[in-house]
């Protein structure tokens, strides 16, 4: 087990403040194992010795190390970087000095402070709510080096500078590094109240602080959970059942267990798995097992049949999500109604790692090795199902590579299905639970199906005086930790969201919501969540009442958005920068090109994207540029952010062209990169990403630029070919001509 | 035991004829740059150098790579064209999650070894068979270009 350093807590006093900045212990004990297994750090160098922790969140060696501790997970998004950015900006840090540590699970010290008493990284909050916490422990951490230096020359503290790392004394030219510092300043008093520098004083934020994960992700040396081998450690491949509700009716194991390098074949609630010396081992092992399967309670229908039932409950109004005066008087008197619906399939997250997890069992509690999206969350699962206290859990963090929501499973499907199969061997050996694509792909805890029927009312003027939004699915959050917070009144808010703050002026608007307990495939939050969906319906119709109306589609929605600034700022932008309105490149003979314009919030950040696409004559789509206007407040790392909004786009992209994962009888149709295609890079359009300047906090940025794209496509779509899109994703005979 | 040729070092691994390349990199040698994707040669994410050809190490049984010169991403730097891939990526931060990159970086290094001034077309066809779910794409194309410029 890891030591904790005991610290002297009477010389510390708690930094109390809105923010609510915790000082506590550091658990070098833990830093130093997960460093021993391939931790997810990032920056150079090894783990320094400790001699200065002002806060939970900082660490300065006596080698000048500057080591920030990442309470979020980085998977992909940038969150190491961006975290360690603001942090470094207030200790005056030199960027080549820091480096990032992820921090052990811990809801007291490392919660999200926009979800309570909860660890976890999602909803594009890592950098929001993190902004003000870090801000002040860097700063507490600069006013203890500044006044130990103060001590230590006998100067004033007034005088004294800090700058890159070096804190100075011009007057009597004393310099000293932090490492130097980081003795004595440990045992200066933690700041009551701290002093956080104006913007325009700002070095590394807002300018292009190099990423810290580059390099080792670049050479091989950055450690997965995929890459994590411990002593004596065993590789659980699982057979998992063909249908979602089946269960292991019997087994045989008698060939699994003549393939060499298996050790076990275990029986767990989730199927049974197989255990080896090595993954191909234990594969082979597990293709060799006989399973029948109970399917009795298995959920039997098909995506078709799914469909078909929402298609018929949308006939009927479901609970009222949002209600502006009388959608239904008001469309009862339009002069033209427009009306549309859309269907959108099942989505796998299919990040590139698929789910794995490591666990060991002690005498005294549980380690576990993992990315993990909801730290404490799985921390309290495991607890449970171990009968330990969530403080036995401890988790070292790894990068994931990717997530995009799958590592945050509400019901910790993975991390307790690893956690069964170490339980199934009384603990015997640590496991590595290994999911193979096919695995990680059919099983479920997908974006859900969804179906919208929407209606507009115009008067004779081609005014919108009603809009009418009818979504019918199934909820993520119902039955998840989150409810209370985010289910009122049986609506789901992440089921509406995007559709019940539709940011257009219009008189008479319904949002109603009918969602589905009986289906039994197992949904989950997928990057950018309900507007994944509700973008697209709600921006793709919007294009298809300016055409009845007969106005120019950027025109209608800034006259829609005068309430909006932000709105309307980034839809400016984007159309400006794309030169909305002049003529585009004409295409190759028989080839159609158009330009389409979608505007959308999501996670507090608001992204405008113009499309421009090329429609061969063959009916094939070509998605040539995309050019975005982002607005997520103060831009801590503005190349950051464009690299998340030109992978957002690549990942609306997908959807768009290929995403689906369908199911017959219920069973999953798909199980690889053949039937589930992400997208390739001779798909992927130029992109060009502005950002709007502002000094508001920083919002969300991992998936705001997701939903705008697949709308600005089907807009360009409809200005190329007339043909509007009612589903995701595209056919090849939707666009022919 | 088969004896294999792994990054300059005759390396001898007591694994089954048919373990794929991929698991005898990973699991048996501690190679773990080297990723694990599909399984099925359609990702890119085991991408590996056998005698200099960019392949997919986890449809590659390790009898058939007996006799050959295998470079993974652990060793790729030793040549001048690993170091500029590797340079030209650091310069951009192309990475996301990092997971797909070993084999982006590999697939480059084949690329550039064997035409020194790739067009966007080329880059399409010898990128194609590596994905990247973060769509880091934009960036691996730039990257690409960028290297060749040092490399000129
Ligand atoms: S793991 Fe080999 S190509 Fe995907
Ligand atoms: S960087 Fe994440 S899959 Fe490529």
């Amino acid at each position: 087990m890891n030591e904790i350093a005991i610290e002297n807590l009477s010389r510390r006093r708690f930094l109390q403040g809105g923010a609510g900045l915790t000082l506590g212990f550091c658990l070098p004990g833990i830093a130093a194992a997960a460093a021993a297994a391939g931790p997810g750090k990032a920056g150079e160098g090894l783990a320094a010795p400790v001699s200065f922790e002002p806060n939970a969140f900082l660490r300065i060696g006596a080698d000048n190390s500057v080591t920030v501790i990442s309470k979020h997970l980085e998977m992909g998004q940038g969150t190491y970087t961006g975290l360690a950015t603001i942090l470094a900006e207030e200790l005056d840090a030199d960027w080549a000095q820091v480096r990032v540590e992820g921090a052990p699970a811990d809801a007291k010290r490392y919660n999200n402070l926009f979800w309570g008493p909860a660890q976890g990284t999602g909803g594009s909050t890592a950098m929001a709510n993190s902004w003000e916490q870090m801000r002040k422990a860097g700063a507490a951490g600069r006013a203890m080096l500044v006044a130990a230096a103060a001590k230590r020359w006998q100067v004033p503290v007034s005088e004294i500078e800090v700058n890159q790392g070096v804190v100075r004394h011009a007057a009597s030219k004393r310099s000293a590094n932090f490492g130097a510092l980081a003795e004595a300043a440990a045992q200066e008093a933690v700041p009551t109240e701290v002093v956080l520098k104006k913007p325009e004083n700002f070095r590394l934020i807002g300018k292009q602080a190099r990423r810290k994960d580059t390099l080792e992700k670049t050479n091989g040396k950055a450690i997965f959970t995929q890459d994590v081998r411990l002593p004596g450690m065993l590789v659980a491949v699982v057979a998992h059942p063909p249908l979602f509700g089946a269960k292991v009716a019997s087994f045989d194991a008698t060939r699994a267990k003549t393939v060499k390098g298996v050790v076990d074949v275990v029986q767990i609630p989730q199927g049974v798995a197989v255990l080896a010396t090595d993954t191909w081992s234990a594969k082979k092992g597990r293709d060799a097992l006989q399973v029948s399967w109970d399917e009795s309670a298995a959920f039997k229908l098909g995506s078709d049949e799914i469909l078909a039932r929402y298609k018929e409950m949308a006939k009927k109004p479901g609970l009222t999500a949002r209600k502006d005066g009388d959608a239904v008087a008001a469309l009862g008197k339009a002069a033209t109604v427009v009306k549309a619906s859309y269907d959108f399939p099942f989505l796998a997250h299919a990040a590139m790692e698929p789910m794995n997890c490591v666990i060991r069992l002690s005498s005294d509690g549980c380690e576990v090795w993992n990315g993990e999206q909801l730290h404490t969350g799985d921390q309290y699962a495991l607890a449970n199902l171990f009968g330990l206290k969530p403080e036995q859990v401890n988790i070292h963090m790894l990068y994931a590579g990717g997530s995009f929501g799958r590592r945050a499973c509400k019901d910790s499907d993975y991390v307790l299905e690893a956690a069964q199969i170490v339980k199934a061997i009384g603990g015997k050996a640590p496991v590595k639970l290994v999911w193979l694509r096919e695995d990680d792909m059919r099983a479920g805890y997908y974006r859900p199906l969804y179906h919208h029927a929407l209606e507009a009312g115009l008067d004779e003027a081609g005014n919108i005086i009603g809009w009418q939004h009818r979504l019918v699915g199934q909820s993520i959050i119902t039955g998840s930790p989150f409810e209370k917070m985010m289910v009122k009144d049986g609506v789901d808010a992440t089921s509406v969201e995007g559709a019940s703050n539709l940011p257009y002026a219009i008189p008479n608007l319904t949002v109603d919501l009918h969602t589905l307990t009986d289906i039994g495939v197992p949904v989950l939050w997928w990057r950018s969540v309900g507007s994944s969906h509700t973008a697209f319906s709600t921006e793709a119709f919007l294009d298809e009442v300016a055409a009845a109306a007969g106005k120019d589609p950027y025109e209608l929605r800034m006259s829609l958005l005068k309430a909006h600034p932000r709105h309307a700022g980034v839809l400016k932008l984007a159309a400006e920068k794309a030169g909305w309105g002049s003529p585009l490149k004409a295409g190759k003979a028989g080839e159609r090109r158009g330009r389409g314009i979608a505007v959308h919030e999501s996670f507090r950040s608001v992204v405008a994207q113009v499309a421009e696409v090329t429609v061969g004559r063959d009916g094939s789509l070509k998605v040539d540029r995309v050019i975005c206007a982002v607005d997520c407040g103060t831009a801590i790392n503005p190349d950051n952010i464009r690299s998340q909004v030109e992978g957002g786009i690549g990942f609306a992209l997908s959807a768009v062209l290929h995403g689906e994962i369908t199911l017959k009888d219920g069973k999953v149709e798909q199980g690889n990169f053949d039937g589930y295609a992400p997208l390739r890079i001779n798909e992927m359009p130029a992109v060009e990403v502005h950002i709007v300047p502002s000094a508001e906090a920083p919002t969300g940025i991992g998936e705001p630029g997701v939903p705008p794209l697949a709308p600005a496509v089907a807009n360009a779509i409809a200005a190329a070919t007339g043909k509007y899109l009612h589903r995701l994703p595209l056919r090849s005979t939707d666009l022919v001509a | 035991m088969i004896q294999l040729n792994v990054n300059g070092k005759l390396q001898k691994l007591d694994v089954a004829p048919d373990t794929p390349l991929l698991w005898a990199l990973r699991d048996t040698l501690q190679l773990t740059g080297t990723k694990y994707g599909c399984g099925q040669a359609l990702c890119g994410a085991c991408t590996v150098h056998v005698d200099g050809t960019a392949m997919r190490s986890c449809a590659l049984p390790v009898s058939a790579v007996v006799g050959k010169k295998i470079t993974t991403i652990e060793t790729v730097d030793a040549g001048r064209v690993g170091k500029a891939v590797q340079a030209a990526w650091q310069k951009l931060d192309v990475v996301q999650c990092g997971y797909c990159q070993s084999g982006q970086v590999m697939s480059a290094v084949a690329l550039l070894t064997q035409n020194r001034k790739p067009t966007d077309a080329d880059i399409d066809n010898a990128m194609s068979g590596n994905l990247c779910r973060c769509a880091t794409y934009v960036r691996i194309r730039a990257a690409i270009h960028e290297a060749a410029k040092s490399l000129a």
